[in-house]
């Protein structure tokens, strides 16, 4: 999940990283009195949960509280990608020297976390790579020893930083490290830790991505979960354990696990057909489970066909069928279903089916044809 | 014959005695595979079906048992813990099939076991499978037969439609590994390759990727350079849309990175004959 900037810096503030002076709020009016308290000029950040909100105007200066309340108005009333901004942070405005790129992340390939850190501050970091590659000094952390002193000096003298801030540079850095180690962050990103003209660096930006799995010992995190990006029947998914995405085409999938299920959507494409959605219903799924996902496919009214491709292993298919009827029975959709049910207890699974007025399939690529033509066939 | 597991497996279950694991411990030894001993901390001189001694630690069950082969069916929140104590306990390969736990704890555990140099296979995996000698993990038994296909995937229930497939032409699999679906795990698709590329018993090999990380890039690598056995592969998540994790941890497009038309392309230029979709690969292997 991600962490909004306000949050993140909340954070950061807690391991002793300097943020700025500042306040969140969704209100354009308690910007104004922010500001007065900051007194002189400020930032107001859109707080979205993507990228870019600068050049889609999200982030403002503005130089006294009046313009913080009109600024602030304006950046409430926004949408930035779809999203709407609900809460502005207002920030006392720095005065900067230099900025720096200052990150801690996964690297999947060395199984390790990685220190990222640049010069070239302030611009995504995505963008040096592909532009200025050379600018990124890398590190490795030993996950099992944390992060050592010299690995920071080494950090910091790889981007040029003059001797007199190694001391603030590497406190900083240390801190990020606990930041990402005790919260099982999978990204924690400091851009642009600034250089201020009074000489001491300050965390102007921060971002955090936390991961999933770890949740479980972060339920401070997991309650403040902001899901204005996911779609409401991913929201709704998430309740039953189940893995919705939506996407915009026009067949639906119900599936039991997440590389079968994306080689059904994969095949839906190869016959011409276009899928609305990924759904691993998972592993041992029993028909309350699959009641709920057939709900949630329905859900959505561009579906005009649904695909079931069940191999069943732990999933046993005549549970599968058991929650496909009762789903029927409760919706009862009009669009055409096609099944097809493979492996433990298939033949129970289908003999229930029988009387369901669903097509049958044998194969995938059978399947995969039949749920084409008829999302086709609806369509027309 | 067979990679990884074979007849003189000796397992170990980690998690006996809760419900996954006893299934499976039931649905394993019917098999034929030689399930010596369990652990469920606290539940040490307790016995299942009969047969099969449970004990409260890896330790004692390796020393009163000979365990040489560990699978792990326990929690998420515990797993990482039951990797160390295999690890420690002597354990040269280990397979955790759990799904969920958190990638910090994978990192320390990769970290740590490559230090011992203990063979992990998972976590978040199928576990492996070489019919006709022994399962160990959880793909169906019944619908693999044995012959000269290696098969190794990163999906669970597709590789199951893979082998199925397979066995619907009568063709076989020498041993069928499943690595698992988590941005870090144990052993990888090239580890795996290289096995199969030195087991006289594996003529053939099936490589099953997904998007997300560079993985199957390095193995296109591998295989052009290293390998002389014909390669057919198929790469899941050619529709999947970039930045969704698609069910599994690690299939995420990320960054613009680990697309499926990547992927391919490695894999194509590697010489790896490509199926559009899981049902091609028996005839591809023709």
């Amino acid at each position: 999940m991600k962490l909004h900037e306000y949050q993140s810096k909340q954070i950061f503030a807690r391991y002793g990283i300097p943020i700025p002076k500042g306040k969140v709020t969704a209100a354009a009016s308690e910007a104004k009195e922010i500001a007065k308290e900051l007194g002189g000029r400020v930032v107001i950040k859109a707080q979205v949960l993507v990228g870019g909100r600068g050049k889609a105007g999200g982030i403002k200066v503005a130089k006294d509280p009046d313009e913080a309340e009109l600024f602030a108005t304006q950046i409430l009333s926004m949408e930035i990608k779809g999203l709407p901004v609900r809460k502005v942070l207002v920030d006392e405005a720095a005065s900067i020297e230099q900025e720096i790129y200052l990150g801690i992340t996964n690297d999947r390939a060395a199984k390790r976390p990685v220190i990222m850190a640049s010069a070239a501050g302030g611009v995504e970091i995505e963008e040096v790579a592909k532009t200025d590659p050379d600018k990124i000094i890398k590190l490795h952390i030993n996950p099992l020893l944390g992060i050592k002193d010299y690995q920071t000096r080494d950090i910091a003298a790889g981007i040029d930083l003059p001797r007199e801030y190694w001391k603030q540079f590497g406190d900083i850095l240390k801190a990020l490290w606990q930041v990402y180690n005790d919260n099982d962050a999978t990204l924690a990103e400091i851009n642009p830790l600034v250089i201020s003209k009074d000489k001491r660096l300050v965390a102007l930006d921060g971002k955090m991505l936390i991961d999933d799995n770890a949740l479980f010992r972060h339920s401070d995190l997991a309650n403040v979960r902001d899901t204005d990006e996911d779609a409401p029947s991913e929201i709704e998914a998430r309740k039953y354990g189940l893995t919705f995405i939506k996407l915009d085409g026009n067949i639906g999938c119900m599936v039991n696990g997440a590389g079968l299920a994306m080689a059904s959507m994969d095949i839906l494409k190869f016959f011409g057909g276009d899928p609305a959605n990924f759904l691993d219903i998972g592993g041992g799924a029993g028909a309350d489970k699959v009641a709920a996902a057939m709900r949630i496919i329905l859900s959505d009214p561009n579906v005009k066909a649904i695909l079931f491709n069940i191999f069943g292993g732990i999933t046993r298919c005549d549970e599968v069928a058991r929650g496909i009827l009762t789903a029927i029975a409760e919706v009862q959709p009009k669009v055409p279903m096609v099944v097809r049910l493979v492996g433990t207890n298939a033949k129970e699974g289908r003999a229930m089916l029988a009387n369901a007025n669903m097509i049958t399939a044998e194969t995938l690529a059978d399947a995969a044809q039949k749920a084409v033509a008829a999302a086709k066939g609806a369509q027309a | 014959m067979s990679i990884l597991v074979n007849k003189s497996t000796r397992l170990l279950v980690q998690g006996i005695t809760g419900s996954e694991g006893l299934f499976h411990t039931r649905q394993m030894v019917a098999y034929g595979t030689n399930v010596v001993s369990g652990v469920t901390p606290g539940k040490g001189g307790e016995w299942v079906d009969q047969k099969i001694p449970v004990f409260d630690s890896v330790k004692i069950a390796v020393e009163a048992t000979g365990a040489n082969t560990s699978i792990i069916f326990v929690p998420a929140r515990f797993a990482a813990d039951s990797i160390f104590e295999a690890a420690d306990a002597g354990i040269p390969f280990i397979i955790c099939i759990t799904e969920g736990i958190p990638v910090s704890d994978m990192m320390r555990v990769r970290t740590y076991i490559d230090q011992l140099g203990v063979r992990l296979l998972g976590p978040n995996c199928p576990g492996l499978l070489t019919p006709g000698e022994a399962k160990v993990g959880i793909i169906p038994g019944d619908i693999a037969i044995p012959g000269n296909i290696g098969i190794v995937s990163r999906s669970g229930t597709l590789t199951y439609e893979v082998l199925y497939a397979l066995k619907q032409v009568g063709m076989g699999s020498s041993t069928t590994v499943g690595i698992g679906g988590d941005p870090v795990n144990g052993t990888n698709h090239i580890d795996v390759l290289q096995m199969f590329e030195d087991d006289p018993h594996t003529d053939k090999v099936v490589m099953i990727g997904e998007i997300g990380g560079s993985d199957e890039e390095k193995a296109a690598e591998f295989i052009a350079t290293k390998m002389t056995k014909p390669v057919v592969g198929f790469i899941a998540g050619q529709t999947a849309p970039a930045g969704k994790r698609m069910g599994h941890a690690g299939a995420i497009i990320e960054g613009g990175s680990g697309s499926a038309a990547d992927k391919i392309r490695a894999l194509e230029k590697a010489g790896v004959k490509m199926a559009r979709h899981p049902e091609e690969i028996p005839g591809l292997l023709n």
